[in-house]
């Protein structure tokens, strides 16, 4: 068949949690529940393969899974197998077997969801997702960007109830049908969406991501127990840049539409002392301001990471004192071209400001 | 009059309190069976008693349930019955639990149809008929405490409480606890604080018996308050029902202690002991709570808890000369034997103080010999690691008083940047005593409305009103009773504008 890339164990999804939580960018909410479900599926069902996409064969069909809902829900009525009940509806529609699925954004606890359905039909998950990053809205997908048709869609809940969205005439209306049955299943439900050749995968797809997360975190973990500096560690294994380091001196944070916005400012601390970061976050963060000059915006990744453990600090747990560092990543290819930058550009999400690449 | 005790592992506090006056106060050592060392410091303090006087209430926090747990004994058979199918099959109760404590207490979990959405609807409808069989395997197995936890119980209680009853009718020797009046939303958090709650129960009770005969032994006719986790009070019967809610009363009532002697409600408490410094910050004369979760003899929970950062620093921490390290370790409680200024041979931070000027302690001439250079460098960083965790526990940017406490709070000088005053208030020694002594009763209620159905101001006076009737409720004097906190968590993605509403009330205890 294929070889296998690496086995997805318990202890892989220690790291992979770190590492998503890093690719997060501020978004993805709270990793415990998600990484506790998948630790569990693995214990009871197994290890799941993960699978370089150039192994691909080429008559496959991917399918990508992933949660939908309310993340304060999700604490509460802890999802189930809804994934597992999604992926069959998928595969019963399409009348053809997944052979392998593929993570919706790789940032938070999604990036782990295909591992509870893989772990149990026996599937691998293929190394890569559809944002390489996390993005507050479904149809920020790089799937939807180059093509891929969004539908068929499958919403199942832990009830049973599982209904699939036919054809929709774009993947926004996928998202608002989507989001409407799931307040009705109760604000936790699970999608398997855009089922994908080998071909569309390697074309549409952010690649070798489910490795550069669980890469991230075990850099992290590593240099923890060696007692070494985590955000060195993390340079080495994703190149990017230190954009600011300091301390959380004010947090403004509000919900709209759904949305948690806001702005966090921070001020330098060491080499950055005497200046002022101010970071805008709609879910995931945005734009990044050195005292009111831009210098990095979306598609870009800004992540901030605790200074002393390089433990991802997500906008949830943000908060005034916080010793933090903000790295920077250049965004995946995808996203910078004319077509990425209308869906997850800086205008795309508001502001009136052109993207100018970040230079590592 | 008041009498305020805390038990810790090594000394039994107990403080005499006439309104805001400290009357009295004795420390003696702490005894395995708690009563007969709780019974000593009280024979000790009521000694202050004046002719007429007469004690009202006394008022007890301890750590001795938290070492139960964390030693693992006198722990009850427990059941964990979680009401939730078909939803979160996946993760049964007790999933994430380290195995020993799981095992010590049984591990005896079940799954039955019920709980609910996040909109009070029903899951599914509760099935006694599941619930009868699960009492009865629970009986075979001799189980002695039932934790109960739904899906939502802190929108709709009303499965757990239907479910509690059967089984209080069916099986009335089990002891049983709903999950709803303990914690927080966060299912498994929840769920796990009311199985510690369950399997502490019986120890909690006859330690609560013997607090009382105790009492009556010293011939006292006084109300018996425990000390909770977030400074309030509850009484002896309620803390017999929840002893969960006492498990981390002891830095509480450190810090409330703090701000009762300095006079100060806003500003951060810096409790220096011989291995670690706990820094808090005081809002309105409280501990600011904790917003992530805890961790307790490593079962995750979401109780109310004051957020307080330790740092590896203390009177006996040792100290390295090349290269320059302090701590983390200590000497400990062998700081009187072991530190150069007690005749010992190991270079400690207290030598350091004593070299450096800050206190005149143990023979001075010990340390006569150490380079100024040295003492300078080591004082300031020792100022500067403090001065970071007070900076890192601040709730907001600016100046704020500093309380200094605890036994190794000479290490610290008076100048510390960040403070706007540093206080050494007299008394810091019993603090805990006398923050137990003062303490408040409180009510809180956490609540989601929806905001479609009810107006954002109407949603919060409804809260405001039912956590100031929780005070009263658990003995507060109603004239006395006021919010101190209101948080509201607006729950992102659901459209239809729904918001999480918490309140806290608290008032002074009433008179009798």
């Amino acid at each position: 068949m294929w070889t296998v890339l690496w086995q997805a164990t318990e202890d892989s999804l220690e790291s992979i949690a770190i590492g998503a939580g890093i690719l997060g960018t501020g978004g993805g909410g709270n990793p415990y529940v998600g990484q506790l479900r998948a630790k569990q599926a693995l214990k009871e069902w197994g290890p799941v393969t993960v699978l370089d996409p150039a192994e691909l064969p080429e008559d496959s069909q991917v399918v990508c899974v992933g949660g939908i809902g309310a993340p304060t829900v999700g604490i509460e009525k802890v999802r189930d197998l809804q994934a597992y009940h999604a992926l069959r509806a998928i595969e019963e529609f399409t009348g053809k077997k997944a052979t392998a699925l593929i993570s919706n954004e790789i940032g938070g606890s999604n990036s782990v969801e295909p591992m509870i359905p893989a772990s149990m039909s026996g599937l691998p998950v293929v190394d890569a997702d559809g944002m390489g990053r996390a993005f507050p809205e479904f149809q920020m997908k790089t799937f939807f960007v180059y093509g891929v048709p969004c539908c068929p869609m499958a919403i199942a809940d832990e009830k049973g109830n599982t209904v699939v969205i036919r054809e929709t005439i774009n993947p926004a209306w996928a998202e608002r049908l989507a989001r409407s049955l799931t307040v009705q299943m109760g604000c936790v439900a699970c999608y398997a969406v855009t089922p994908m050749s080998a071909d569309q995968v390697r074309r549409t797809a952010v690649l070798n991501t489910l490795t550069l997360a669980r890469n991230l975190g075990d850099a992290v973990r590593e240099s923890r127990l060696r007692g070494e500096d985590p955000l060195g560690a993390i340079l080495e294994t994703c190149p990017g840049k230190v954009l600011f380091s300091g301390k959380v001196v004010d947090l403004d944070r509000r919900t709209t539409a759904g949305f948690a916005r806001g702005s966090v400012t921070i001020d330098g601390l060491d080499d950055y002392s005497g200046e002022r970061m101010v970071i805008e976050f709609q879910n995931e963060n945005l734009i990044a301001r050195r005292d009111g000059e831009i210098v990095c915006t979306v598609p870009d990744l800004i992540c901030a990471v605790a200074t002393d453990l390089g433990e991802p600090v997500t906008t949830e747990l943000m908060r005034y004192g916080l010793r933090i560092t903000i790295l920077g990543f250049p965004s995946p290819g995808l996203w910078t071209t004319p077509e990425g930058l209308a869906v997850a550009g800086p205008r795309a999400f508001g502001y009136d400001t052109d993207y100018s690449p970040l230079v590592v | 009059m008041f009498v305020g005790v805390d038990v810790g592992g090594t000394n039994t506090d107990a403080v005499l309190m006439d309104g805001n006056n400290l009357v009295g106060a004795a420390k003696l050592p702490t005894t395995g069976d708690v009563t007969s060392g709780i019974i000593d410091a009280l024979t000790e303090v009521l000694k202050h008693l004046p002719g007429d006087g007469r004690v009202d209430a006394v008022m007890v926090g301890t750590t001795h349930f938290t070492n139960a747990l964390l030693e693992r004994r006198d722990l009850s058979p427990t059941g964990v019955v979680r009401l939730s199918l078909p939803a979160t099959k996946l993760l049964p109760p007790l999933v994430d639990w380290p195995a020993p404590l799981k095992d010590a207490i049984g591990g005896l979990t079940y799954m039955v149809p019920g709980g609910h959405e996040f909109d009070g609807r029903e899951i599914s409808s509760l099935d006694r008929k599941e619930i009868t069989s699960v009492i009865q395997d629970m009986r075979r197995q001799g189980v002695a405490a039932v934790a109960v936890s739904g899906v939502f119980s802190p929108v709709n209680t009303a499965h757990e409480e239907q479910a509690a009853a059967i089984i209080q009718e069916e099986a009335p020797e089990m002891r049983v606890t709903v999950s709803h009046e303990n914690g927080r939303m966060g299912l498994l958090e929840r769920e796990n604080a009311a199985a510690l709650n369950a399997c502490l129960g019986d120890m909690a009770r006859r330690t609560i018996q013997g607090i009382q005969q105790a009492l009556r032994s010293l011939g006292l006719n006084a109300r018996l308050y425990m000390s909770q986790n977030d400074g309030t009070l509850m009484d002896a019967e309620f803390a017999s029902r929840y002893p969960v809610l006492t498990i981390a009363s002891g830095p509480t009532n450190s810090m409330r202690g703090a701000a009762f002697l300095s006079g100060v409600r806003d500003g951060i408490v810096v409790d220096v002991g011989g291995t670690s410094t706990d820094v808090g910050a005081l809002v309105k004369g409280f501990p600011r709570e904790a917003a992530v979760a805890i961790e307790l003899a490593g079962v995750r929970t979401n109780f109310r808890m004051p957020d307080v950062l330790s740092i590896p620093l203390g009177g006996g921490s040792v100290v390295d000369r090349d290269p320059l390290r302090i701590g983390p370790e200590s000497v400990g409680y062998r700081l009187t034997e072991e530190a150069l200024i007690f005749g010992g041979e190991t270079l400690t931070t207290t030598d350091l103080a004593v070299a450096g000027g800050r206190v005149t302690l143990g023979d001075a001439a010990m340390v006569k010999g150490l380079e100024p250079s040295l003492v300078s460098q080591v004082l300031a960083e020792i100022q500067m690691r403090v001065e970071t965790a007070i900076d890192r526990v601040k709730v907001s940017y600016g100046d704020m008083p500093v309380i200094l406490v605890g036994g190794g709070s000479i290490l610290v000088g008076d100048s510390l940047s960040g403070a706007s005053e540093v206080l050494r208030p007299e008394h810091a020694g019993v603090a805990n005593a006398i923050g137990a002594a003062i303490a408040q009763v409180g009510g809180q209620i956490e609540r989601v409305y929806s905001l479609e159905t009810t107006g954002r101001e109407e949603a919060i006076a409804d809260a405001r009103a039912e956590a100031m009737n929780r005070a009263v409720a658990a003995g507060a004097d109603a004239s006395t009773v006021e919010v101190v906190d209101i948080e509201e968590v607006p729950l992102t993605y659901v459209p239809s504008n729904a918001t999480r509403v918490r309140v806290k009330a608290v008032g002074d205890l009433a008179q009798q």
